[in-house]
């Protein structure tokens, strides 16, 4: 069980063990579970100096302060803490709470207000609420701090992603500035063909952070139109015919002779762009991907399907997880951000769909999108029209 | 002999990284130094060289993270005495550091050097020969 450290400072000697005695027996359940239980550790302090003593050797959970002390009074202790940046849940314990000691106290941070003389009840009333607010705060600080490391991990990894290429850019001039290259037009020509594979893999980095940037910040401009789906698939999977080709993967499209959908185009172009050009990297020689897209109950479904390596359960759980990129003998050469299906993601919760993965390791992969179609509002049909 | 014709060393290294781009311009630089370079792609293509290699230069990280230590590890047993580098940009990304010197570590790590990448090659190049130099004089 936790113990919470809690600091009572009043001067009369009653309150002090009241105080102790009942919350020496008291414990508090935070969650739902038996283990959530937290006990407290009573210290005591009989004036403002003492106090500010005991914070000094070990910061209180919770701190129940009396307003009036001899000397250094409870608001200037209050004030000396936050000076400190002692972090506590304060609660003033005061006989008579003037409203301008009461607004003076909740600006230097005190959370709550006991007034004396308390019953046990109130007494544990007034504790088990610093408590909660003590939970919650905790849990703040440590969805910030989370937030904080993702955020970290983001711009590390990104900054390896850039640097990777420019390193692999700077190796092939150094080889020809220093003549290892030598002289033979065909090793120029690979080094060329490296080069702009390399810089064109960062400018595409570079394109898929800018947009995933908009689409996470909201800020994106979207320009939702009629149009049909099956038409957008067809231009991505001529987008994607030359790369299948070199590898002679045959590409398939089933679809209804129109999709009708209300939808940015970027953002269709987007799904199918990266599912399409995936489906096509990750694929084995002379395989085939197919693009189904088809309308059932208020959605718009599109999935792709490919003969490619597929994936284990547990690479499946880490895909849509940003700048992952599942490593493996067979997809070393294979060029990617780590980004593709972060984006697919996010463009379907845009329409309020999702993207599910059905995975057989060895067999291949098919990725489902299912966009929910608004439903149109009815349109009001005149009497006399009819 | 023209100066762009290589020097000739009669040894042979083994160049082992999952980057091509990595593997082509090294593979370039130890030709020009002289050197004959056999190269792989992975943990596995690298176990089925043959013939023994004059040294070994592998990267850490391949498909799993660990696989330059594993193949150190295997091709030491197979190729007793041959001299191995590992190249890793684990330092420079994560600062987690490996000293193939020290006793704790070399119980592990059974390579002779270290290399983290970013690599300067003329460094490379003196670890190589450095390596070279010790197995000729034993």
């Amino acid at each position: 069980m936790e113990m919470l450290r809690v600091l009572i400072v009043d001067d009369e000697p009653g309150i002090r063990l009241a105080v102790s005695r009942v919350l020496n027996g008291l414990t508090v359940l935070t969650g739902e579970t038996l283990e959530s239980r937290v006990g407290f550790n009573v210290e005591t302090a009989e004036n403002g100096k003492e106090a500010l003593d005991a914070v000094e050797r070990a910061e209180p959970d919770i701190l129940l302060l009396d307003v009036k002390l001899p000397e250094v009074s409870g608001t200037d202790v209050l004030r000396q803490l936050t000076e400190r940046r002692v972090d506590t849940v304060t609660v003033m314990i005061t006989a008579y709470a003037t409203l301008d000691t009461v607004i003076e106290a909740t600006k230097l941070g005190a959370y709550d207000f006991l007034p004396k003389p308390f019953t046990p009840d109130e007494l544990r009333v007034a504790v088990r609420r610093a408590v909660k607010h003590l939970m919650v705060r905790r849990q703040a600080r440590r969805l910030a701090e989370e937030k904080r490391q993702v955020r970290f991990q983001f711009i590390s990894v990104l900054g390896h992603e850039l640097k990777a290429p420019l390193a692999a850019v700077e190796g092939y001039l150094q080889i020809l500035k220093d003549g290892s290259a030598g002289s033979d037009p065909k090793v120029f020509a690979h080094i060329i063909d490296r080069v702009l594979a390399r810089t064109g893999g960062m400018r595409k980095l570079i394109d898929d952070l800018l947009n995933l940037t908009r689409i996470e910040s909201g800020r994106k401009k979207r320009d939702l139109v009629d149009l049909d789906v099956r038409e957008v698939a067809a231009i991505a999977i001529e987008d994607a015919a030359a790369a299948a080709h070199d590898r002679g993967i045959e590409l398939h499209l089933h679809a209804p002779p129109s999709v009708p959908m209300l939808a940015d185009r970027g953002e269709l172009e987007n799904i199918l762009n990266n599912l399409i050009s995936n489906a096509v990297k990750y694929n084995r020689d002379d395989g085939r991907v197919d693009v189904f897209i088809g309308a059932e109950d208020g959605a718009v479904r599109i999935a792709v399907k490919d003969t490619g390596i597929g994936l284990a359960p547990d690479e499946v759980a880490r895909l849509f997880q940003e700048f992952v990129r599942i490593k493996s003998e067979r997809t070393r050469a294979v060029s990617g951000t780590g980004l593709g299906l972060s984006i697919v993601k996010k463009v379907a919760q845009l329409y309020g769909g999702d993207v599910t993965v059905d995975s057989q390791a060895g067999v291949g992969i098919t990725f489902t999108v299912l966009l929910p179609v608004p439903v149109p509002a009815p349109v009001p049909v005149a009497a006399e029209d009819r | 002999m023209t100066s762009m014709e290589a020097p000739t060393r009669n040894a042979t290294v083994l160049l082992v990284d999952d980057d091509d781009d990595f593997l082509f311009q090294h593979k370039a630089l130890l030709e020009r130094a002289g050197f004959s370079v056999t190269t792989a792609g992975s943990l596995r293509e690298a176990e089925a060289t043959e013939e023994r290699p004059d040294v070994a230069v592998l990267d850490l990280m391949m498909e799993n993270a660990d696989d330059g230590f594993v193949l150190s590890y295997r091709l030491k047993k197979r190729f007793p005495g041959l001299p191995i580098i590992v190249v890793t940009a684990v330092t420079s990304e994560t600062g987690m550091m490996f000293d193939p010197t020290s006793p704790q570590e070399r119980a592990w790590v059974s390579a002779d050097k270290v290399l983290s990448k970013p690599i300067r090659f003329e460094q490379l190049l003196s670890e190589i020969e450095r390596l070279l130099g010790a197995t000729e004089s034993r």
